[in-house]
């Protein structure tokens, strides 16, 4: 039995996995930005990478597009989230939306993007739909639709894949708040259902809610896979261009893409701010609304309103995942038809190495960061629980910072301190990389059943004679067995979902799912897309299903274990 | 029978078994007790009145106020109000506009300010409009919860085990003070609670449960 540490050993370890990529990556992007790059034979500092970033003719609109696709979509997911919690909390129809919506938390983003994009596109099922004797189309309209430059198919693929997560997350913490009671009292004073909920709940729900909602913000202000496939391309939004400078053959073009990361994260701050702003202002009108009584009492329409949009963003996962299907198996498909004149596996056959290797390549690199994920969070938890020590709101905020700040800002940093070191990139760091996204996931879901265990189990055991590790291994672990896959589940979701920390950490060599599926965005080959689209998100759902099933199967005799 | 709350063969099933069978009338200006352990569905019962009955259950029977069927309405057309244990002033309003939310619609700013001071004076707390609910005694909100449901003109009232969470004294005050307004609106009351006491100071009919 390995003896636990006297130290606060985990912990420590545990800050140093999530704040010290961090760290290191916002001090290698600060130093190329100021013009200090040895390994591309810059010495600094000069502000010379902000004057080549400056005179850059799309700084305007890609900061633009930046800002305001982030915060339309954020806010756009947030009001469609509470509205459909508003209008069906508690109500049969509100279960049908929460199972259609479930499944889909754990598709990357990638592959909804693509979805969605098969699914909107010119030559897409909904024109299909429509084609040729509504629209008198015979050939896919020559529109830009996807990637057009407004940036609204981006928004939308945003807020198909933000509103399972905050509906998900407001969920789990409409739990803590007693709103049965509140919502009771405040229609029988005659409010309308919708009125009544955003009164008497929604700022005590917004209140559990608003590090995923500023996840949400940040992570919309800069994404990078969603807007390759779904934004426009001329200019991109900035992330995009500096990952776009980051892959530049000439080594130069880092200082650049420095300097547009420290200005993506002073977007970011600025965007937050303005979100701040906004949640005061809000407060203060709908503070003075309430004081006039009104009831709003005839909101039907509503109700309708946000049925309606939570069905079609499940509509839209739903079919966007059937598209990535069919196309993966189409043989020649020609415009107006709804489904292909064939079915075959010569896209599988043909991608079949290739998705086998980046299958592996995901896998391992899944496998070791969540494995090292779950000793450092088990070990947190457990150290914690011995110790005698509470998570603080502060600690919550380090588990969020990871999320909140903008991969954008510190990954290409990372990837010029590795050049500056000398040190290779490569499966390793791309590990450690994920694993700053890992840890806060595995912690946030296993946050929860850990401290609702039953302590009073662990009491027993004692007055049995049993050693904390003891308890800790043979009672409390695997009485946790199933929060302990679903956490599993989700840390593997997250790493087979990374874009970005794969890319930059391993210098474009090292090939995942994800990577080879954004890659071919630009490439259009459509089949390919359904075939590494589809690998992707069996890939993340899997362990779900798994997370699922092994409990039942290792606890068919143990009733007390199945429905916990 | 026309005039106030009618529980009219009321039969509340959950999941198809019954839970509770209940047929009675409350007087206007009267209040009714209901007592049982917990468990039996005491509460169920508000539920279904106010309207906000989960999915699980099913209701036969019919509920009258005033002659009018209120089943078939949603629950912010019932005008039947509730008060729980706990006070439930929203902590992000004033007092003031906790009130403010109670009070029916109309009225300029100057005359709902007005009326909300009034409520505020009859429960003797004058001056609070502009305070922290936080910062009230247990009694205080209490009082503030009774005036914001009576401001909505609610045209009966239930109450769900509105006095367990105050100490002995306050509770008998606080008792007093529902009971003397429904009285003087002339609302029919329907109370739920396991405390005695709340069944004698209440001096109506007691109907047992379980």
């Amino acid at each position: 039995m390995i003896r636990f540490p006297r130290l606060p050993l985990f912990p420590l370890l545990t800050v140093l996995f999530l704040l010290g990529p961090l760290v290191a990556g916002l001090w290698g992007t600060l130093l190329p930005a100021f013009g200090h790059f040895p390994a591309g034979g810059h010495t600094g500092p000069s502000l010379d990478p902000f004057r080549a970033l400056w005179e850059w003719p799309g700084l305007s609109d890609a900061s633009r597009l930046s800002l305001v696709t982030g915060i339309v979509s954020a806010l756009l997911s947030l009001a469609i989230t509470a509205l459909i919690l508003a209008g069906w909390t508690g109500t049969r129809g509100f279960r049908v939306l929460e199972r259609l919506l479930s499944p889909f938390l754990s598709v990357p983003h990638a592959a909804a993007a693509f979805g969605l994009a098969f699914l909107i596109a010119p030559s897409g099922w909904i024109a299909r739909l429509f084609s040729p004797w509504l629209t008198g189309w015979e050939r896919p309209p020559d529109l830009l639709i996807l990637n057009d430059p407004w940036g609204l198919s981006l928004i939308a693929g945003m807020v198909v894949k933000e509103v399972p997560f905050l509906l998900l997350m407001s969920i789990a913490a409409l739990g803590q708040i007693d709103g049965r009671r509140r919502m009771a009292l405040s229609q029988s004073m005659g409010y309308g259902r919708i009125k009544a909920w955003m009164v008497a709940i929604f700022p005590a729900l917004y209140a559990h809610i608003r590090l995923p909602v500023l996840v949400v913000l940040t992570w919309a202000m800069s994404v990078v896979d969603v807007a390759v496939i779904l934004g426009p391309s001329t200019p991109p939004t900035l992330s995009v261009q500096i990952v776009r400078w980051m892959s530049d053959p000439d080594i130069g073009f880092r200082l650049l893409a420095a300097a547009a990361a420290l200005w993506q994260l002073v977007l970011v701050v600025a965007g937050v701010g303005l979100w701040f702003l906004g949640e005061h202002l809000i407060a203060r009108l709908a503070c003075r609304l309430i004081q006039t009584g009104r009831r709003g009492r005839s909101d039907t329409p509503l109700r309708v309103a946000g049925f309606a949009l939570g069905t079609t963003v499940s509509l839209s996962l739903l079919l966007g995942f059937l598209g990535l299907i069919i196309w993966s198996f189409a043989g020649f498909w020609s415009f107006p038809d709804l489904l292909p004149d064939q079915f075959t596996f010569r896209s599988w056959m043909r991608h079949r190495t290739g998705s086998l290797d980046a299958l592996g390549e995901t896998a391992l690199i899944a496998g070791v960061s969540v494995i090292i994920g779950m000793i450092l969070t088990i070990g947190c938890l457990e150290t914690e629980e011995r110790y005698g020590l509470r998570m603080t709101q502060r600690g919550m905020w380090l588990i969020y910072l990871p999320l909140i700040l903008p991969q954008t800002a510190f990954l290409p940093g990372l990837q010029t301190l590795l050049l500056n070191l000398g040190l290779g990139m490569g499966r390793l760091p791309v590990i450690l990389a994920h694993l700053v996204f890992v840890l806060p996931y595995l912690r946030l879901s296993l946050e929860g059943p850990w401290s609702a265990w039953d302590r009073r189990q662990a009491t027993v055991a004692k007055a049995l004679g049993a050693t904390p590790n003891q308890i800790l291994w043979r009672v409390r672990l695997p009485m946790l067995l199933a929060p302990l896959l679903t956490a599993t589940a989700v840390g593997v979701a997250v790493s087979v979902g990374q874009y970005l920390p794969t890319l930059l950490a391993g210098g474009g060599r090292v090939e995942t799912l994800t990577t080879e599926a954004v890659a071919l965005a630009s490439g259009g080959d459509r089949r390919a897309i359904g075939v590494f689209g589809l690998m992707q998100t069996a890939a993340a759902m899997l362990p779900f299903a798994l997370a699922l099933a092994l409990p039942a199967l290792v606890w068919r005799n143990r009733k007390g274990l199945l429905n916990g | 029978m026309a005039n106030g709350l009618h529980l009219d063969h009321v039969c509340i099933l959950k999941d198809g078994a019954k839970l509770i069978e209940i047929d009675t009338h409350v007087a206007p200006g009267s209040v009714l007790t209901i007592m049982g352990p917990s468990g039996v569905g005491k509460s169920t019962l508000l539920s279904a009145i106010i309207g906000t009955l989960p999915p699980a259950f099913a209701l036969h029977g019919h509920v009258r106020l005033k002659g009018r069927d209120l089943l078939p309405l949603p629950p912010e057309d019932r005008c039947v109000g509730i008060l729980f244990q706990d006070a439930l002033l929203f902590p992000h309003l004033s007092v003031g506009a906790n009130l403010a939310f109670g009070l029916a619609q109309g009225g300029t700013r100057a005359e709902r300010r007005s009326q909300i001071d009034a409520a505020l004076a009859e429960v003797g707390l004058e001056g609070f409009a502009d305070r922290d609910p936080e910062t009230l005694s247990g009694g205080q909100r209490a009082r503030v919860a009774l005036m914001r449901m009576l401001l909505s003109e609610p045209k009966a009232l239930l109450l769900d085990e509105p006095f367990s969470g105050l100490d002995a004294a306050l509770r008998e005050q606080v008792r007093a003070l529902v009971f003397d307004h429904a009285r003087a609106r002339a609302l029919p009351v329907l109370m739920v609670t396991h405390d005695q006491e709340d069944a004698d100071a209440a001096g109506g009919e007691v109907v047992r449960l379980g």
